[in-house]
């Protein structure tokens, strides 16, 4: 079983270190504010979300047709389709056609699903070594670390810690930090993984059923001299990431980077028909790992719409605050607050709660997931079945009690409004109220809002 | 070399659980294409969105004059390895149609690229694969320089995309920019692992 992951507690020293907290919540918002840009420049930008969700609505309700004809297109061209039920199925695959090939060097592009499986982990314990080509995850990996965004993985570190760490494994400067020199090492240190990669690894944004094909969004271009090296390409994707028709990604193209980054396209959108040639092979992984239970849930079942971009991330005020990893999940921040409770109700139940309900991931989301909706409605689901914390449940039944007897409601308000004014401050603010940590407790007004409404009705 | 083979015990738990639940949703929408952006002066646009995502545009009369545009790059002046697949514009000094290894291609300087058309929304030029004898070639030359026809250029990427809608090759790329990566501080660096300059040459007798 996972371990139960504590929010609060999980976001403790990142939130402690106000140097950190600031500055990790000032760059997101900086891209925040690039997205705002870039989606402002475009008068149908709603027009383009509303007709995303809908494409995107109809693609999950057709999955096992769309799922079908993506195999036999895609075979067709001469790929290899694969079935994975699972995150260990999924590694078993991909360990297969490693070995079929008799192959221990792998390059590796960004793809969310082999961290969701924990690919890296399972290929190195089984002998293969394996290069993230994308910087931000090359980084991590190097410091033994996992992405805290989605998008941005490095988004954490500082330049001087990525400098230390290239001083380590790459021979840098010691000291050096300025970006574009430690960038220069990293091109020439990747350089050589790509010339000596015996099989590429890629995630993929889209897959088209129409056509069989795979569209690979970077801006570092890794996945490509990733793929156009070596003679195999193993692309691994979720089920959910499908579009019908080719003609589909002009939607998706002008959404995803502006949503992302606030870029108006990645440098480099990649269109993989098949295998680079006749001596070449392509691998298509398909994998299910959770998605075709998610896709049952009525409430739930939008959340299969996302692609990923990482926008309700850079917009979400607990997600600057608190760091990516103190969600303790491979997806962070709203969508990972949705994702990873259906995982595992459990372990992941304080995820929901790390949320103001302040709805701005829904107003950015690209696809329309409404995921402050869902998030209220993992609470209703958590509360249900007893998996929160005795004190918050006896507050909330405590509350719906108050909210039903107005009587009862309005002696407690004058109860309260008394004792705000007269309690002393030892009683508020002692170790036993951890909401007064870094809170006053409001001026109390002189009567409730009922009082004034009778006051004044009549005028 | 013989292809692993597909699990198909896991395909059909896969189906089969999709099937069990039926959802009724709305028809696939198509995009109205009068109700997305076109712009006036497509060319201009096109410019200043390739200025914003860090290439470098030059709007040439002739195929013959992208030599003396290029010439003025000093890195172009010091190159050695130079693959045209323009050699109408400019003749290069590697012949990679003789070439196997894509490895081979590892120390090319220049790779000047044939576009087929411009997107002015985002700066960005399709490239079709059945160009390139190799495709690495865009990828991994140091420089890359993209020529393409004046007349050839679309608003937004819905057109892009109905240009594009039977291209039967199997690989094809927008290429908007440098390769670039903000992975560091988000400092914008060109040049992560594919070219560190783009040079897009817009050409009036192509």
């Amino acid at each position: 079983m996972l371990p139960i992951v504590q929010h609060p507690a999980a976001a403790k020293e990142f939130v402690n270190d106000p140097n950190r907290s600031r500055w990790h919540d000032q760059a997101l918002w900086f891209v925040r504010s690039k997205r705002d840009k870039q989606a402002a420049s475009l008068p149908e930008w709603e027009y383009l979300r509303e007709t995303a969700s809908g494409i995107k609505t109809h693609t999950i309700a057709n999955l096992s047709h769309y799922l079908q004809q993506f195999e036999r297109n895609a075979t067709a061209r001469g790929a290899v389709v694969h079935w994975a039920r699972d995150a260990e199925h999924h590694n078993e695959i991909v360990l297969r056609i490693l070995r079929d090939h008799k192959t221990k060097r792998i390059v590796k592009s960004k793809s969310m699903l082999t961290e969701e499986c924990g690919l890296n982990h399972y290929l190195e314990d089984n002998g293969i070594d394996v290069v993230d080509t994308d910087l931000g995850e090359r980084i991590v990996q190097l410091r033994g670390e996992t992405p805290s965004h989605i998008v941005l993985p490095a988004i954490h570190i500082k330049k001087e810690e990525v400098g230390d760490t290239f001083h380590k494994h790459l021979g840098t400067d010691e000291g050096a930090s300025d970006p574009k020199y430690l960038a220069e090492a990293a091109r020439g240190h990747l350089r050589d993984k790509f010339l000596a990669g015996e099989i590429g690894i890629t995630g993929v944004n889209f897959a088209i059923a129409e056509t069989g094909g795979l569209v690979v969004c970077t801006n570092e271009g890794n996945a490509d001299l990733g793929t156009s090296l070596p003679r195999v390409h193993i692309a691994c994707m979720g089920i959910e990431k499908l579009l019908p028709r080719q003609r589909d990604l002009g939607v998706f193209t002008r959404l995803l980077a502006r949503s992302a980054t606030g870029q108006p396209i990645t440098s480099y959108t990649s269109h993989f028909n098949g295998p680079r040639d006749e001596n070449s092979e392509l691998h298509i992984v398909l994998v299910d790992n959770g998605r075709s239970r998610l896709r049952e849930s009525e409430t739930f079942r939008a959340a299969m719409h996302c692609i990923r971009c990482g926008a309700c991330m850079n917009t979400c005020p607990v997600y600057r605050r608190s760091g990516g990893h103190s969600y303790r999940a491979t997806v962070p921040g709203p969508i990972g607050s949705v994702l990873s409770p259906t995982r595992d109700q459990n372990s992941y139940k304080s995820l929901p709660y790390a949320c103001s309900l302040c709805g701005s991931c829904s107003d950015v989301c690209p696809v329309k997931i409404p995921l402050h909706h869902q998030l209220l409605a993992w609470r209703g689901e958590l509360v249900g079945k007893k998996l929160l914390p005795v004190s918050k449940r006896l507050s909330m039944r405590c509350a719906s009690y108050l909210f039903r007897f107005p009587a009862l409601f309005r002696l407690v308000g004058r109860v309260g409004r008394f004792a705000l004014r007269v309690l002393p401050r030892w009683a508020t603010h002692n170790r036993l109220n951890v909401w007064t940590i870094a809170r006053e407790l409001p001026e109390p007004p002189k009567e409730s809002f009922h009082q004034w409404h009778r006051r004044h009705r009549n005028h | 070399m013989k292809p692993t083979l597909a699990d198909t015990d896991a395909r059909q738990g896969i189906l089969d659980r999709i099937n069990t639940k039926h959802v009724d949703v709305p028809p696939l929408p198509d995009v109205d294409v009068d109700r997305v952006i076109q712009f006036d002066e497509p060319i201009d646009k096109f410019v200043e969105m390739l200025a914003m995502v860090g290439g470098q545009a030059h709007q040439v009369d002739s195929q013959g004059d992208v030599r003396a545009v290029l010439e003025e790059i000093e890195v172009f002046r010091t190159a050695t390895r130079i693959v045209s697949l323009a050699p109408e514009s400019i003749a290069g000094t590697i012949d990679a149609t003789q070439i196997e290894d894509p490895h081979d291609l590892s120390t090319v300087d220049w790779t000047i690229a044939r576009g087929e058309f411009m997107v002015a929304e985002n700066g960005s030029i399709w490239i079709d694969g059945d160009t390139l004898p190799h495709r690495v070639l865009l990828f991994i030359a140091q420089y890359l320089a993209i020529v393409v026809p004046r007349s050839q250029i679309v608003s937004n990427m819905h057109q892009a995309y109905e240009r594009i809608e039977n291209f039967s090759a199997r690989f094809g790329v927008f290429v908007s920019g440098p390769s670039k990566t903000a992975d560091i501080e988000q400092s914008l660096v060109l040049g992560a692992h594919g070219c560190r300059k783009l040079q897009v040459f817009i050409v009036g007798d192509l």
